[in-house]
């Protein structure tokens, strides 16, 4: 080891250390190219942290009920040790913003400052889908317009409405997004501006659509235009242009938690890549700042305590057994790749011809740049990681009284794994597929949604029931859900005046 | 590489400080029953903290589309032990975790209820809402005697000890600049037109009458005082009426043989609360203990309620001493006082009507509120119905109530001090 003098020393943070090392590690990380954008590192309490972490990560975000919970949920756990509290917390913005606790030790910050302000930030800017959908310039902006606006709209037209609103909405928030067409950019200052213009417009627009007078008799014998002509995925799009009783504000509110939504929506698509990324470079960053000399063996051993803790991965069968850990996947799978690009046996000639013994730098950044969850998985997950991680998939159907096993870590089952696992990160077949099917525009108004059935797999009939009284909220005519499975209807909801009532027959099981 | 840390700990505590209270507004009548279960559940002596709340999970869930149990359904896991491909399991009773998403419940294990922890001052806003002390105003207005001194901007009169040299200086000065204006005006002009003269070796007779002028107008300007008596400030004191902030609360009871320790516990349950709400309103509250059985003193908290005695019950020694302790040491204008009285009931069948005599005659008419409750499982007894003909007179200040067990405390309490509509 080189004669180095040490940047930092001792375990307590000050701010002239903070600096040192931000300045080293991001030397060191513009030695492996991580570009990023500028970074705003933020100092805050553990109550404030918990503030933060209770508004996903939004401290920016407009007041509701449902953010108190979160909040009271996370002191709960916090103050009886239940959980540790992330250490850091980062936004996809321009500057991008990093919070730290002040409880962390030096060794942590450093930790958090490589995890969140060189990894999380390279792959905000670099990764394709936060460049087409997400302005990170623009988020910071938009989100103060909005929660004035939500302010506004509670002070004008009472805290109630506004609160049921938005818990309308909330309900439909997944539904919110565009998969498929990138969104116009977001701006605070368009939208303030547009807002009046739009209102007028929109209403304006919205008359249109039911100028038709009903005319009973005749009108249900002739079959006009379907409408919509396509079925709709984006129920909130179609709520806010063609919602027939809402009233300007209630648009705009619509459409704030809809933009929002489909901010977070890269993010949701990319819980492993980030995780995964965020979590190599931050072991990578520091191993080379430790080797340069730079920092101690306390130091260091220190950050190993606690990047062991964060990808620790319990088996299926723990009680702590919660879903797989994202940190863990991902930091086993971009490590695999290194080792692939560097150390390939043969298998890994087989499996990845296009990469095995390249350039690990630029295969790591091409994985980063050109993937989301799912096709990141389909392409990396090696039959290594599958072997350290001994994953195993399992087949559950109802109509089999066991559930079985249909692959496991042996070279029959590495491809289907992958595929079974990529599938379980494609956030399309994660959530039931439900689309605007049709309103009937000369009879009574209705609002018809078709949710089509993958694998036989039902809706979850409590939260449906529910969900469709927000939905009803929101349209204010009869709503209907009927869940398709082959082209035949199992299961339909109805919500006419907020009562709902399961009608149809009822799915076996 | 462009970098900036920001210190953010001074700002921004409790951000979401409006949210939680969006929370507990919104589940207002959940929290109250809550509240109400922990206060009959709790120990005695821990009645004076938050608590844990919990919620069905199913009132504060927020639904969304998901899918249900059924159909096809893969799912990856890791940590395989002992499988083989084709093995068979059984399905496990209940649910199994959820696939994939990861943070399917944040809880680990499927939890019922929605916990979370109330603050003290929350719960016992909780606990104490739609409570009202009875005749609080009456009395605050009308026996106010303490006074308390705030600033009050400046006078023109007041004691030399109160004098705001700043402010004199101020107006002293503002008063020369307004009195000497116009001479200075005269003055300045005058020189302008001396320096001329002077320059072009001007007319004499004009420079030395300007000379003279100029002399004048000095002295004039001298003769303006350069402190006046209409100058001086004086800092203003204003007397403000305090409301009597103290209260004094007088904890009577029977300690007779009747009295088991049951019954003593549900009377010191209702002590309880009742101080708890006092403390709410009033900064300062002394608590005294009256026991009595055939004869009545007053004793520390300890022995008012573990100490044994038998005896007889006289109700009237009592009311008798605390009469007493008023005199001596709460003068109506500085304390408001409360009263409750706990008892079985049993009194000296002559006794009941002296008791009345004296509450109606002589304590009423001294507190804010007395509070008689009967802790009996049988009928009304001989006091409740000695008692009763106060309910008339002195409603507003008086009431009683029958308590049979723990459950009936709280409720009890409620009914005592509920807000009466005006």
């Amino acid at each position: 080891m080189s004669e180095t003098t040490l940047i930092v020393e001792g375990s307590e943070w000050t701010f002239e250390n903070l600096e040192n090392l931000e300045l080293e590690i991001g030397r060191i990380a513009e030695g492996y190219r991580l570009d990023t954008y500028p970074n705003q590192i933020e100092i805050i309490t553990a109550e404030q942290m918990m503030d933060a972490y209770s508004s996903t990560g939004m401290p920016l975000g407009y007041h509701h009920w449902s953010l108190g919970k979160q909040f009271l949920s996370t002191e709960q756990k916090y103050k009886r040790g239940h959980m540790g509290l992330a250490y850091e917390l980062v936004i996809n913005s321009n500057p991008c913003i990093s919070y730290l606790m002040e409880e962390n030790t030096l060794a942590l910050q450093a930790l958090v400052i490589a995890h969140a302000c060189f990894g999380h930030n390279s792959l905000f800017k670099g990764n394709y889908l936060f460049k087409t959908w997400t302005d990170a310039s623009a988020i910071v902006n938009y989100l103060v317009f909005a929660k004035g606006y939500v302010a506004d709209c509670e002070e004008r037209h009472g805290l109630e409405a506004t609160e049921a609103l938005l818990d309308s909405c909330h309900a439909l928030m997944n539904y919110g997004v565009d998969r498929f067409r990138r969104p116009n950019p977001i701006s605070a200052e368009q939208e303030q501006q547009r807002q009046i213009e739009r209102e007028e417009y929109q209403q304006q627009q919205v008359n249109d659509l039911w100028r038709t007078v009903p005319q009973k008799d005749e009108a249900s014998d002739v079959d006009g235009p379907r409408f919509p002509e396509e079925p709709q995925e984006n129920l909130l799009y179609f709520i806010e242009k063609n919602a027939p009783l809402l009233e300007p504000w209630e648009r705009e509110i619509v459409r704030i938690v809809r933009k929002i939504s489909q901010y977070f929506y890269p993010q949701r698509q990319t819980k492993v890549m980030n995780e995964g990324w965020a979590t190599f470079w931050h072991y990578t960053l520091l191993n080379t700042l430790y080797d340069e000399g730079l920092v101690n063996d306390g130091f260091m051993l220190e950050v190993l305590q606690s990047h062991t803790n964060v990808i620790f991965q319990p088996e299926y069968d723990s009680p702590n057994y919660n879903g797989i850990n994202p940190y863990t996947l991902g930091y086993a799978m971009f490590t695999d790749i290194r080792r692939i690009c560097e150390a390939p046996t043969d298998e890994d000639r087989r499996f990845f011809p296009e990469f095995a013994g390249k350039d690990w730098l630029d295969t790591l950044h091409h994985a980063m740049e050109d993937f989301k969850d799912e096709s990141f998985i389909l392409q990396y997950l090696s039959p290594a990681v599958i072997r350290n991680l001994k994953l195993f998939n399992i087949l559950d159907d109802d109509k089999n009284e066991e559930i079985e096993v249909t692959a496991i870590h042996d070279d029959n089952g590495y491809l289907r794994i992958r595929e079974e696992l990529a599938n379980q990160y494609n956030l399309s077949k994660q959530e039931p597929n439900i689309q605007v099917f049709e309103v009937d525009l000369r009879g009574n108004r209705s609002l018809s949604l078709q949710h089509i059935q993958h694998d036989r797999i039902p809706l979850d009939k409590d939260d449906a029931t529910e969900v469709l009284k927000h939905l009803h909220h929101l349209w204010r005519f009869d709503v209907l859900l009927d869940s398709i499975q082959e082209g035949k209807v199992t299961n339909s909801y109805v919500c006419a005046d907020a009562s709902v009532h399961e009608a149809g027959d009822e799915t076996p099981g | 590489m462009a970098f900036l840390i920001i210190d953010r700990r001074p700002q921004g505590r409790n951000k979401s400080a409006v949210n939680r209270q969006r929370f507990l507004r919104r589940y207002r009548k959940h929290i109250r029953e809550a509240v109400a279960d922990a206060v009959n559940k709790r120990g005695i002596t821990d009645t004076d903290r938050g608590d844990q709340i919990s919620i069905p999970r199913k009132d504060v869930s927020e639904p969304i589309f998901r899918h249900g149990r059924g159909g096809r359904q893969h799912r990856v896991l890791p940590g395989n032990k002992e499988f083989i491909t084709g093995d068979k399991i059984k399905r496990p009773e209940g649910g199994a975790g959820d696939g994939g998403g990861g943070e399917a419940s944040n809880t680990g294990e499927g939890m019922d209820e929605f916990v979370f922890e109330l603050s003290r001052q929350e719960f016992l806003d909780f606990m104490f809402e739609d409570l009202e002390l009875p005749n609080l105003v009456k009395k605050q207005l009308k026996e106010t005697e303490a006074f308390k001194y705030i600033k009050g901007g400046y006078t023109n009169e007041g004691i030399p000890a109160r004098l705001n040299v700043l402010q004199s200086l101020r107006s002293a000065k503002a008063r020369r600049i307004a009195l000497g204006g116009a001479i200075r005006r005269q003055i300045k002009l005058l020189e302008k037109e001396l320096a001329a003269l002077e320059e072009n070796d001007g007319d004499e007779d004009r420079i030395s009458e300007i000379k003279a002028e100029l002399n004048r107008l000095e002295r004039r300007l001298n003769h303006v005082p350069f402190l006046d008596d209409f100058d001086l400030k004086y800092n203003n004191i204003i007397q403000q009426p305090l409301p009597t902030s103290n209260a004094v609360m007088f904890c009577l009871m029977d300690v007779s043989g009747s009295m088991t320790q049951d019954v003593k516990d549900l009377a010191k349950r209702f002590f309880i609360l009742l101080h708890l709400f006092l403390k709410q309103t009033y900064k300062k509250i002394d608590v005294i203990f009256i026991r009595h059985h055939t004869v009545a003193s007053e004793v520390n908290e300890e022995e008012f309620f573990y100490s044994r005695e038998t005896g007889g019950t006289v109700v009237s020694s009592a009311l008798e001493m605390m009469l007493k302790v008023i005199r001596d040491r709460y003068p109506l204008a500085d304390w408001n006082i409360y009263a409750a009285q706990a008892s079985d009931g049993e009194n000296w069948q002559d006794d009941s009507p002296k008791a009345r005599d004296l509450l109606m005659n002589s304590i009423l008419p001294l507190v804010q509120f007395y509070a008689y409750v009967e802790i009996t499982k049988r009928e009304h007894q001989a006091l409740w119905n000695a008692y009763e003909s106060l309910l008339e007179k002195h409603g507003d200040s008086f009431a009683m109530k029958r308590v049979s067990e723990t459950a009936d405390i709280f409720p009890v309490f409620h009914e005592l001090f509920e807000k009466k509509s005006e």
